[in-house]
């Protein structure tokens, strides 16, 4: 008990201590998160399909121009705890896209202009990146690299609602005496507020087929929700088998425990 | 305390065995009969927990290393790759790596368990030593698998540690430039750095498991100590250590997996670094390099300290000084139950313990602001690292020749039997 008591007043000590703390390293740090929630929060979560799939098509039709996807393959999108796409719309989605072909029987990989040698995608190819390579992404966006989207939520404190706030968290008045420098944006969410993408979406930017409304807000929220699921494509099952493995530790500590007072009972 | 061998082989192969390996016996002596005391609270029980945690590291580990690639380009991808392709991937790996955390909760309230009740003191300074030996090869294993993601904070965390020993310049010129160099393969952290770190991270556990060995083995020659301080004095003292402790360990040992399990399945990535999902990056430094929490008290010592060679000296004194302390406390009286003023000193060690933690975890220049006054964190850590070798040094001699015990009881048993007669 008075160990209890200690512990719970040191902790409480550093609570205090915590709420109080600046860091002064950037003038401007950037302001926490916006509060959203996502399907996918607590211990039964699960990724809502409709928002993957549009999500998936507001990466498809805009993020996509800039953003690499290199760890998702096609095949991930007719798998359990994903989108839900049946296997022939996964195949006519990875059949849309252009993926770097193999050496021809000339041994080339370029055709006659020069242009890379191209073969429609399978199920096993995964997202093709939209640039040759960093330095040709850095040509075309001022000098800025716009990070591969795969598992952006789980390198970003704040995780999916950091991309959404992000990607939501443009055209907000800079304060007085803040300098938005050239070729960049403010962005209040972005570790020193300049940043190098423009704002990626607007009102109706793409047209939802299941008649959902493309508002911003809706956009990013599915665009979040779309690269959780890039990110931990494992998590329905993570927390399925999560509860099993719970529920058999609940029952086996309890039986443990009947069994040690049992066997204490004549002890003490 | 171990006492005469009481293991009778029941069958004719058995006694043949024996004769000429007691392997049985030795089981029998050390996990079944074992004389045990028998006040031994829940404190006690992490050690059994430890046992599991290592059995589980080296079962996840072993498995993990057959689908890692040790090299910069691969690294990354092949982890990635365990967590998206291979099946239950995602789950070896997060147990792996919360199992690494889990691993020095137990080994940190093992530690403290072993302070409060004055377990380190004679006759079990060996015992002592042993866990300490312990604790350094888990804080290099822990460090080496830290490095092997290939992600930023792995690349980086790696960099700022073998940089330490370039401290060592002080002393001789090249001294630790050398010593660096000679870590690294090359000039810096790079592939011959990550394919040595592998190496030695699948090396180490089995030093650890044998040094756990010795560690049981110096344990079971005097035998626990126990809540109260005071040596067994007979049979009634104790409890054979199957089936009661068998039975205490495994429901407590139950009971800190279910925390485990609840880590790995529902915040697996709540002890991470989200900059450790960026690849290894050799030219964009993070803004801030944060080790593991568990190493967070000692990285607060050195970044308090602005000379650098003194810096590293008191980080690795903060470990070696435990291996002293059986000498340092100079009290006839073992467990704090009994030492109304060590008892205080040792929860504000705890507390400090948490505090430098916490200051490690912040920014170089973070600071506590009080009512308009600025209190750097750096301060606050200054003050911690003092308290954490003041406490070892004057405070633990002189607290055993200032303080008044209280009177100890007369036997485990009548202390702990009396109240229910």
């Amino acid at each position: 008990m008075r160990i209890a008591l200690g512990l719970g007043i040191s902790f409480a000590i550093l609570l205090g201590a915590a709420s109080t703390v600046s860091a002064q390293t950037i003038s401007r740090p950037a302001i926490p998160p916006k509060v959203t929630s996502f399907s996918s929060d607590g211990p039964f979560g699960h990724y809502d399909r409709g928002s993957l799939q549009r999500g998936f098509q507001v990466y498809k039709e805009v993020c996509s121009a800039c953003h690499s996807l290199n760890r998702v393959a096609f095949h991930n999108l007719d798998e359990d705890g994903g989108p839900g796409f049946t296997e022939p719309q996964a195949k006519a989605i990875a059949a849309s896209y252009k993926i770097p072909a193999p050496p021809n029987d000339k041994g080339d990989t370029l055709d006659a202009n020069g242009n890379r040698l191209t073969q429609a995608g399978t199920l096993a190819d995964h997202f093709p990146p939209p640039f040759a390579n960093d330095n040709a992404a850095r040509a075309s966006n001022n000098g800025a690299l716009p990070p591969d989207m795969s598992i952006l939520v789980k390198a970003r404190a704040g995780g999916a609602a950091y991309i959404y706030s992000i990607c939501s968290g443009f055209h907000q008045p800079v304060p007085a005496g803040f300098k938005v420098l050239a070729n960049k944006y403010y962005n209040p969410y972005f570790e020193g507020r300049n940043i190098s993408m423009p704002p990626p979406i607007t009102d109706n930017q793409v047209t939802y087929s299941d008649g959902t409304k493309a508002t911003v807000d809706q956009e990013c929220h599915d665009i979040a929700t779309f690269l959780s699921w890039t990110a931990e494509p494992k998590m329905e099952e993570r927390k399925h088998l999560g509860f099993e493995v719970m529920a058999f530790m609940l029952l086996l500590t309890g039986m443990l425990f009947l069994t040690y007072r049992k066997i204490w009972h004549d002890a003490h | 305390m171990s006492g005469q061998s009481t293991y009778v082989p029941k069958t004719s192969f058995g006694r043949w065995f024996d004769s000429r390996l007691p392997l049985m016996r030795f089981a029998h002596d050390t996990m079944l009969t074992f004389p045990t005391p028998r006040n031994l609270n829940f404190w006690y029980a992490f050690g059994a927990v430890l046992t599991v945690m290592l059995g589980i590291q080296i079962v996840t580990g072993i498995v993990l290393a057959m689908h890692y690639i040790p090299s910069g380009d691969g690294a990354f991808d092949s982890v990635e790759n365990i967590m998206r392709d291979v099946n239950y991937g995602w789950l070896l790996r997060y147990m792996h790596s919360n199992g690494a955390s889990m691993f020095f909760v137990a080994v940190y309230v093992h530690m403290f368990r072993g302070l409060y009740y004055g377990s380190y003191k004679a006759p079990r300074e060996v015992l002592w030593i042993l866990g300490v030996l312990i604790y350094l090869l888990m804080m290099a294993t822990a460090f080496l698998g830290y490095t092997l993601p290939w992600g930023q904070m792995s690349f980086w965390g790696a960099t700022v540690i073998t940089n330490f020993f370039t401290a060592f310049d002080q002393i001789h010129k090249g001294l630790g430039t050398g010593i660096a160099s000679w870590l690294w393969g090359g000039f810096g952290v790079s592939d011959a750095t990550l394919n040595r770190f592998y190496s030695l991270h699948y090396l180490l556990p089995f030093i650890i498991a044998g040094v756990v060995g010795l560690h049981v083995w110096a344990l079971h020659v005097p035998g626990n100590n126990n809540p109260l301080g005071i040596d067994v004095k007979g049979p009634q003292d104790t409890l054979p250590f199957h089936p009661y402790y068998t039975m205490k360990d495994a429901f407590y040992v139950a009971l800190f997996l279910i925390l485990y399990v609840g880590l790995v399945f529902y915040a697996p990535n709540l002890l991470g670094n989200p900059d450790n999902y960026i690849p290894a990056n050799p030219i964009v430094t993070p803004t801030d390099i944060v080790p593991e929490w568990y190493l967070l008290p000692f990285y607060a010592m050195l970044r308090s300290i602005p000379q650098k060679l003194v810096g590293v000296i008191v980080l690795f004194g903060a470990i070696l000084i435990l291996a002293f302390i059986p000498w340092l406390d100079t009290s006839k009286v073992r467990s704090c139950r009994f030492r109304p003023m060590m008892k205080v000193f040792f929860w504000l060690f705890v507390v400090d313990c948490l505090v430098l933690g916490y200051c490690g975890a912040q920014s170089v220049d973070a600071a506590w602001n009080l009512g308009g006054i600025s209190i750097g964190l750096v301060w606050v850590a200054r003050i911690g690292t003092l308290y954490y070798f003041g406490f070892f040094f004057p405070l633990m001699p002189l607290l055993g020749l200032i303080e008044t015990p209280k009177p100890l009881p007369a036997s485990i048993a009548t202390a702990v039997l009396a109240p229910a007669e």
